[in-house]
């Protein structure tokens, strides 16, 4: 008993180097779709446009955060034979909130979304960071855990997203920017050395996604030799 | 019963889940790097997907539903009472497997607790409420989901250990090449979409 009360002692709440980096390591050299291999199912059906990404990316950081949060306040109290339906249950409840929000506040992302809001419980990166850290560390670090993870899937989740938009759809939000129609900002009737422009359909269909990671993975890894055949 | 047939078909390779919605991706690429690993889990996904489906149908149907057994609109229940059973099922199927084989509960290892967080499980029984399937079509879905993540599983998996000896870019070796794979293998399974087996009897 007097262990655990000097470890508490200790962790105090504050903003140093080591919690900096609970925050920046996993947009790089941590991250979890790259290099973790965590997170991947709900980043494929998701990244058809920047808007459902941002809405996916803000839902799995909620919940990546919260659960992290939770479940390290009360990992001293969870015994261990059910270990993981415990972890389930605080997800699925945190999830099925982040469901009701969405379907109050922004309707047609939640239609277009669908089964993948259900599908943040399997996320693994949410399991993945409760098993690797909140189960052992105290509730300030486990929090900042889960923004850091779920910022670092937030930013690939975009950067597919904005591939397989602009070159799909030709449009970025819903902001219409290249393509033949006159809403566009560069519209390919009118301009025309650009009239042989037409949108790459491919890249609207689901095995799209999967070139544009494995081409993301490919840049990460070239740029930042060290995680060089890590998974 | 050509109706159970056709489901088992549109779910196994025009709908397969894997290669079609990628779901379970995580284990998917995690666990392929041999034929062996991927036909052990293959083999669990599919008994787990064919005991939880009907169990979610029974559930979704008579206990939260408001034609169930409460009377009330309880579906905001759905996914902590699906997830629920899902942990439960592997539970059992990992304490079967560990006193009547031995030798399997061995070779399959960490694989069996990690069904339980595969996106395929819960993606297939949510996929099962939104098409409104009855009893036995559910138990079909679900066998032909297992059976098409097993077959997707296996041949990447084969792929995967031929790929390791050839020249490919160091930053793209490992994690790289499978997606790219992967994804050449879902351009592959979208020749198969719009086929409706109904349409041949």
């Amino acid at each position: 008993m007097a262990d655990v009360k000097v470890a508490d002692k200790k962790s105090t709440i504050s903003f140093g180097k080591k919690e900096r980096r609970l925050l920046t390591d996993p947009l790089d050299s941590n991250n979890p779709i790259t290099v973790q291999v965590l997170g991947i199912c709900s980043a494929l059906a998701v990244t058809t446009g920047m808007k459902n990404a941002l809405v996916m990316a803000i839902a799995v950081i909620a919940v990546t955060a919260m659960s992290n949060f939770i479940t390290s306040l009360l990992r001293n109290y969870i015994p261990k034979q059910v270990r993981m339906i415990v972890q389930l249950v605080i997800i699925a409840t945190l999830v099925t909130i982040v469901e009701l929000v969405l379907k109050a506040y922004a309707f047609d992302s939640y239609k277009q979304l669908s089964v993948f809001i259900g599908l943040i419980i399997t996320n693994c990166i949410v399991m993945g960071r409760l098993e690797a850290f909140a189960m052992a560390n105290d509730p300030y670090r486990s929090l900042l855990d889960g923004i850091g993870n779920g910022l670092g899937y937030g930013i690939i989740l975009l950067a597919v997203a904005f591939f397989r938009e602009l070159l799909g759809k030709g449009s970025l939000f819903d902001f219409k920017i290249i393509g033949n129609t006159a809403e566009y900002l560069v519209n390919t009737t009118t301009t025309p050395w650009l009239s042989w422009y037409a949108n790459n359909n491919l890249m609207v269909l689901f095995p799209s996604a999967m070139f544009v990671i494995g081409v993301l993975i490919w840049v990460h890894r070239a740029w930042n030799k060290s995680l060089v055949d890590v998974s | 019963m050509e109706n159970l047939l056709n489901i088992f078909i549109k779910s196994a390779f025009i709908e397969n889940l894997a290669l079609s919605y990628f779901l379970g991706m995580c284990s998917y690429l995690a666990v392929s790097k041999t034929v062996k690993t991927a036909f052990g889990l293959g083999l669990a996904v599919i008994f787990v997907l064919f005991v939880t489906m009907p169990i979610n149908w029974l559930i979704n149907t008579y206990l939260l539903s408001d034609t169930g057994v409460f009377g009330l609109d309880l579906t905001f229940l759905r996914l902590i009472l699906f997830i629920a059973v899902i942990a439960s099922m592997v539970q059992l199927v990992e304490m079967v497997v560990e006193k009547f084989s031995p030798s399997l509960y061995n070779s399959l290892g960490i694989f069996l607790p990690l069904i339980t967080v595969n996106c395929a499980i819960l993606g297939g029984s949510l996929f099962m409420v939104s098409k409104e399937y009855n009893f036995m079509e559910s138990v079909s879905f679900g066998l032909g989901g297992g059976f098409g993540w097993f077959l997707a599983i296996i041949a990447i998996a084969a792929i995967r250990e031929k790929i390791k000896y050839s020249a490919v870019p160091a930053p793209l070796r490992g994690l790289g090449m499978a997606f790219l794979l992967t994804g050449l293998m879902g351009l592959a399974f979208m020749s198969l979409m719009g086929i409706d087996p109904a349409a041949f009897q």
